[in-house]
């Protein structure tokens, strides 16, 4: 019974950050079409620049805010820069430029902060089990997810955010202006998986360290249907749980291969995912 | 013209457009004063999407010029528009399904939001507010069209009359000076059409209404004046009754029975 208590606590501050990195995919997913690939590296960047503050101040924290402001401003950039100028190019061709921005920034990292691994802080204590610092991952990201699904539903700029969403033509229409949404919304996704990549980075940094962590992710966005804010948050929050089952149960090297095996499950029998809403493509 | 043009909304003034060969609007000029309502008639394919389509920014002329309030309008986007207070509906309705209806006309108001997007995101006091009169302000248009009961469902599960509704209660919640109506009556059961008249006819006193419509029954009631277009040119303007007996008119739209149209 304490196993299973563990496992369940230890699964809920990983599948807090699967969510909140799942929840940034979906931003931009339901905005463009496009799965941002590059999200991992941004969030890299991002805990990179908290590793170097915190190491020159002294400061966890003024690492961490300065990380999720970077990261936001790093949304915007690549939004302004490379996205919107592929914007009449096809959602493919922003996929694959997010990919190469993914291997570009990743490469970059290496070069500035060398491929070794250096030693990154938990925010607070970590040890024993659902330490302080997992509860801290797990309330961070209950309310960075409450605030970005509250500021969807009840502010003007939520709402026109959504109207870009569901249909950018209409919404220029009614006087949205639509770049400015898209900007908003890359940043926003950006803010919020900077937010992930810190509470997913410790206890050491290296380029590739977050890539296991987006194809859980991914998943997880998967299991709650790609356009769904809410589905992606319980999905995360359901695969971190079950994926901890299994590493505890049948062993830690078998995770990965079960988080692909509910990603093609998932995609062979519900594509819409568990939570989604069966509807017509935009073409 | 220029004397006058500040008592004028909207002016079109020797508009051309041109799709690779096809000439799809060719001269066309025409001027819509306040509290006016203006019908653009003609067969299909005369080119009255086009001139919408110009209007509101999505197709840049390739002569001509559009004057807004006396002022030039160049390169205007379509979210500019409401901006400058003009709304218009939508042939295919354009309601986003995934926002109830209250949500639909509310984004229809935004130009009276003045919040940035960086005060919405740290929910400012001054948001809040906004989102407040947002929302009072759509609930009193809702109730105006009597489809106040409906303001929380999804447009999707709405009969089609009650969906023209809701997209014309999002077009007239930013109060605009003109109102662009792309086929209004499409699709609407003539008693839904009477009513349509009647509203018309009543919004004209706040607004100046520029209405695209096949029925001519519609557009012969409730309009001020008539703008005929035929292969891209304005063929005849006026009032309905002069417009009706003109000879052009009929040879190329009326023909003697109203409702059919001679193989355009």
């Amino acid at each position: 019974m304490t196993t299973f208590v563990n496992l369940t606590l230890g699964g809920l501050s990983s599948g807090a950050v699967y969510a909140a990195l799942g929840l940034s995919l979906v931003i931009i997913y339901r905005a463009t079409r496009v799965v941002n690939f590059a999200q991992p590296a941004l969030a890299l960047i991002s805990s990179y620049l908290a590793y170097s503050v915190t190491k020159g101040t002294g400061s966890y924290w003024l690492g961490f805010v300065a990380a999720i402001v970077a990261g936001t401003l790093l949304g915007v950039v690549v939004e302004r820069l490379i996205i919107r100028p592929l914007r009449h190019a096809g959602e493919l061709s922003a996929i694959i430029a997010t990919l190469g921005l993914l291997l570009l920034l990743q490469a970059v990292a290496g070069m500035i902060w060398s491929n070794e691994p250096h030693a990154f802080a938990y925010a607070f204590d970590f040890r024993g089990r659902f330490s302080p610092s997992d509860l801290f991952a797990v309330l961070a990201v209950v309310v960075a997810a409450t605030g970005v699904l509250l500021l969807f539903k009840f502010t003007p700029l939520g709402l026109r955010l959504r109207a870009t969403a569901f249909n950018p033509e209409v919404a220029k229409l009614v006087g949205v202006r639509v770049g400015a949404m898209l900007t908003v919304g890359w940043g926003l996704a950006a803010g919020v998986g900077s937010l992930a990549g810190l509470l997913a980075t410790p206890p050491f940094i290296f380029p590739t360290v977050l890539d296991e962590v987006f194809v859980y992710a991914l998943t997880a966005a998967v299991l709650g249907g790609l356009d769904n804010p809410l589905g992606t948050i319980v999905g995360g929050l359901v695969l971190g749980i079950g994926l901890s089952y299994v590493s505890g149960l049948l062993g830690a090297e078998l995770v990965p291969l079960a988080a692909l095996a509910i990603l093609v499950a998932v995609l062979a029998v519900r594509p819409s995912g568990l939570f989604g809403r069966a509807t017509a493509r935009r073409v | 013209m220029t004397i006058t043009s500040h008592e004028k909304l909207l002016e079109v003034d020797g508009v051309t457009v041109r799709f690779g060969g096809l000439v799809a609007l060719h001269d066309v000029g025409l001027s819509i004063r306040p509290g006016t309502v203006v019908g653009v008639i003609g067969p299909n394919g005369a080119g009255k999407t086009t001139l919408f389509n110009v209007v509101c920014g999505f197709l840049r002329p390739d002569e001509g010029e559009l004057r807004w309030k006396g002022r030039p309008l160049r390169k205007h986007r379509p979210d500019q528009l409401a901006g400058l207070g003009i709304a218009r509906t939508l042939q295919g309705l354009g309601l986003f399904g995934g926002l109830t209806v209250l949500e639909n006309v509310m984004t229809g108001a935004g130009r009276l939001a003045r919040t940035g997007a960086l005060a919405s995101l740290l929910g400012t006091g001054r948001a809040a507010r906004d989102e407040r009169e947002l929302r009072a302000r759509s609930e009193d248009v809702l109730a105006e069209l009597d489809i106040a009961h409906v303001a929380d469902l999804l447009p999707g599960a709405l009969p089609y009359g009650v969906r023209k509704r809701v997209a014309l209660a999002r077009a007239l919640v930013a109060e605009p000076e003109l109102l662009l109506l792309d086929e209004p009556a499409s699709g609407l059961s003539t008693a839904e059409m009477d009513e349509l008249a009647t509203r018309i006819t009543s919004l004209s006193e706040k607004t100046a209404v520029v209405l695209v419509e096949h029925h001519m029954d519609l557009v012969m009631r409730v309009c001020d004046e008539v703008v005929v277009l035929d292969f891209g040119e304005v063929i005849a303007t006026g009032p309905p009754d002069v417009v009706r007996v003109d000879p052009a008119v009929a040879d190329a739209y009326l023909g003697t029975a109203p409702e059919e149209q001679p193989s355009a």
